[in-house]
């Protein structure tokens, strides 16, 4: 259509004897020099941005109880190289992932996220998958999205006192959010999860912290979280899922709705028990499909409620 | 049991199965006559859907002879579907909390007995299985494959199957069955709940989800859970 068009154009342009070849040299210069402008305003922007990198690394404070945390800031600035519409990042669709011996590696990846339980099952030791806390396939943001993590690691991390390679924070969550064992470094599950990450970050920057990333960090709530108070929010707007125990609710040997606490939960060296991971998440993606519904008085008082059960210890403590 | 030692007692032994044998006969016949009995709800809940009662339209008329629905009129499909769920539709029509000009005095007609009956026959009919000819694929089939399987989180809407169960056959007690549900219902039920004209969801759970559906993606996803066996087919 386009090119029809500046025929058509080019061609009366001639006719109408108006038309000089030097049009199109000028054209050329112009382009040039907008291109060129423009290239030196993204330079300027990228290195006006870089200090906050080691920035985001370092404003992490040490875990309060030893509890699985990364700290993240708040909400970063969105890069201008990653912004698409609305600023956030948008991932690719699964739908995707391309055919060949990578794209097995790619769905592999995908597939041990979503449904831990079948295809990482020796490295799981309780009733979840990844993708529980993970929404969207690890793709939502204000939800741990992958790819906005994949561009941040190595990082340096208060939880084990040294600089992390992304699988070794891979390997947390099996630890502790699936109160398993990690699957070896370089394994097969390592490489797929990796694969799927770096698929799932295509395009995105390295090393700048993505709008979305991690949970959001609440303001405090006005009166201080309260387990009575959370109760009955659980009972109003979670227990139809999670059941009335917070065990979930198992169909034919699997869990449809996770269970939030007891045995078959994460457990108490993960970082959603800590209370403020856990009102992050939960306001911003709970009731599910109702993301955002929930006022911050009652985000934090369901949190309170839900950390303070019972559940798997942290292993950790345990071996001391 | 039997020690070698007891080898001339054999006839009495024998004696003593048989009647053990007769008691247990008795118990079984007597047992099955009471569970037959308890379920006699189902029986009347039958003859109330095949037959209805004094001024209640036989459900068959609308819902099918099966409980299968009608298509071509968009009567919805009940075989199968959970007890619980058809209780409180059937609640929910008679004390107006929803609205539905031919179910409204049909279900206000029944007793809170006939409620449960119905409910317990017609969720004891065989629910939906994937047919041998599933409908072709075509692209609507495979946006409603990815909206039922996955959701649409650009606009925050989780996967169907996230509630209504890993293949649409529902999570008893709440959250209903889908899988094979007549296509125009649904789509209608999803534009109900865009109206508000329907909106006795729990927690307004189903609403969050149906006000985020573009007609495209409504008329994609009815159409894909009247026919879910496409599973693997399409991409
Ligand atoms: C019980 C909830 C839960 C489960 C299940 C879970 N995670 Fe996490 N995950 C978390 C929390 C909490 C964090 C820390 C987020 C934060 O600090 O804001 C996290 C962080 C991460 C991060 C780093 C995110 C970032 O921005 O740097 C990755 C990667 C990750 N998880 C992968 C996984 C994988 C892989 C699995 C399954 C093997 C998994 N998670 C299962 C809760 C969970
Ligand atoms: C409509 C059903 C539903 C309701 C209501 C609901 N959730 Fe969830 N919740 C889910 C599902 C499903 C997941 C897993 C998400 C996934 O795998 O995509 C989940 C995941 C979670 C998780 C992370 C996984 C785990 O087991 O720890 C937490 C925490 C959680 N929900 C808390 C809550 C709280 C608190 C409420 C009430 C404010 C709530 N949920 C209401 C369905 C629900
Ligand atoms: C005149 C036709 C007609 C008759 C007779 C009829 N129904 Fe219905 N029924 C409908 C229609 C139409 C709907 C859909 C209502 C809507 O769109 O909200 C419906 C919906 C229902 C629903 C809700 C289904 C769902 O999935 O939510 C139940 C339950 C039901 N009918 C039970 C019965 C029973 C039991 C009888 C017999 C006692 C009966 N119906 C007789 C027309 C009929
Ligand atoms: C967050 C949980 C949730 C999700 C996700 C969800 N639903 Fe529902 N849905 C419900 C609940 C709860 C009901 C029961 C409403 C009631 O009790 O009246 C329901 C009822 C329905 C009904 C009415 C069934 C009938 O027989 O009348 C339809 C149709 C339906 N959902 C379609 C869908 C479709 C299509 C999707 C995906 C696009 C979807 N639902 C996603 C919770 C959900």
């Amino acid at each position: 259509m386009m090119s029809s068009w500046l025929k058509n154009w080019f061609q009366s342009q001639k006719q109408t004897r108006k038309f000089h070849p030097f049009w199109i040299v000028l054209v050329v210069m112009a382009t040039l020099a907008v291109g060129g402008v423009v290239w030196v305003a993204t330079y300027l922007f990228k290195v006006e941005e870089a200090p906050a990198v080691p920035a985001v690394v370092s404003s992490a404070t040490p875990g309060q109880d030893g509890a699985q945390s990364d700290n993240l800031p708040a909400i970063a600035k969105p890069s201008p190289l990653s912004v698409e519409q609305g600023g956030v990042f948008s991932p690719p669709d699964p739908e995707d992932i391309p055919s060949g011996e990578f794209g097995d590696v790619i769905r592999l990846g995908k597939n041990i996220f979503t449904d831990t339980q079948t295809y990482a099952s020796a490295y799981v030791g309780n009733g979840l998958n990844c993708v529980n806390c993970h929404l969207d396939a690890g793709r939502k943001p204000d939800s741990a999205p992958l790819w906005a993590s994949f561009g941040m690691f190595p990082a340096y991390r208060d939880k084990n006192k040294q600089v992390n390679s992304y699988e070794d924070r891979l390997a947390g969550c099996f630890r502790f959010s699936m109160n398993g064992k990690a699957p070896p470094l370089g394994g097969k599950e390592m490489i797929a999860l990796t694969s799927y990450s770096y698929w799932l970050a295509k395009g995105a920057p390295i090393g700048v912290a993505l709008k979305g990333r991690g949970y959001p960090e609440l303001k405090q709530p006005a009166l201080a979280p309260d387990e009575v108070r959370g109760k009955g929010v659980f009972e109003a707007n979670c227990a139809i899922c999670h059941g009335a125990d917070g065990q979930g609710t198992l169909v034919k040997g699997r869990y449809v709705f996770p269970p939030l606490w007891g045995s078959q939960s994460f457990n108490a060296g993960a970082g959603m028990s800590k209370i403020n991971n856990a009102a992050g998440f939960i306001q911003a993606n709970m009731p599910l499909g109702q993301g955002g519904s929930l006022n911050l008085q009652d985000a934090w008082d369901v949190a309170k409620f839900m950390t303070s059960h019972e559940r798997p210890a942290d292993p950790r403590l345990a071996k001391k | 049991m039997f020690h070698r030692k007891s080898t001339r007692f054999e006839p009495r032994q024998r004696y003593a199965d048989t009647v053990r044998l007769l008691v247990l006969t008795a118990l079984t016949v007597f047992a099955n006559g009471w569970v037959s009995h308890a379920s006699a709800d189902k029986l009347a809940g039958g003859v109330l859907a095949q037959k209805g009662g004094a001024g209640i339209t036989a459900c068959l008329a609308c819902h099918g002879a099966n409980g299968e629905g009608q298509a071509a009129a968009g009567f919805p499909r009940l075989a199968g579907q959970h007890q619980a769920y058809l209780v409180k539709q059937l609640q929910a029509f008679a004390n107006g909390k929803r609205k539905n000009a031919q179910m409204e005095p049909i279900a206000s007609a029944l007793s809170a007995q006939q409620i449960n009956d119905v409910a317990d026959y017609y969720a004891g009919l065989p629910g939906w299985k994937p047919t041998a000819n599933p409908v072709a694929s075509s692209p609507q089939t495979a946006l409603g494959f990815k909206l039922a399987t996955s959701g649409n989180w650009s606009k925050g809407m989780p996967a169907c199957f996230a509630c209504h169960g890993a293949s649409g056959e529902g999570i008893a007690p709440h959250f209903p069955s889908l899988s094979g549900q007549i296509s125009s219902y649904t789509r209608a039920q999803l534009k109900a709940w865009q109206a508000g004209t329907r909106d006795n969801d729990p927690q307004g759970l189903m609403k969050s989800v149906a006000i985020k559906m573009s007609d495209e993606e409504i008329a994609a996803v009815s159409l894909y859970l009247e026919n879910p066996a496409l599973n693997g087919k399409v991409k």
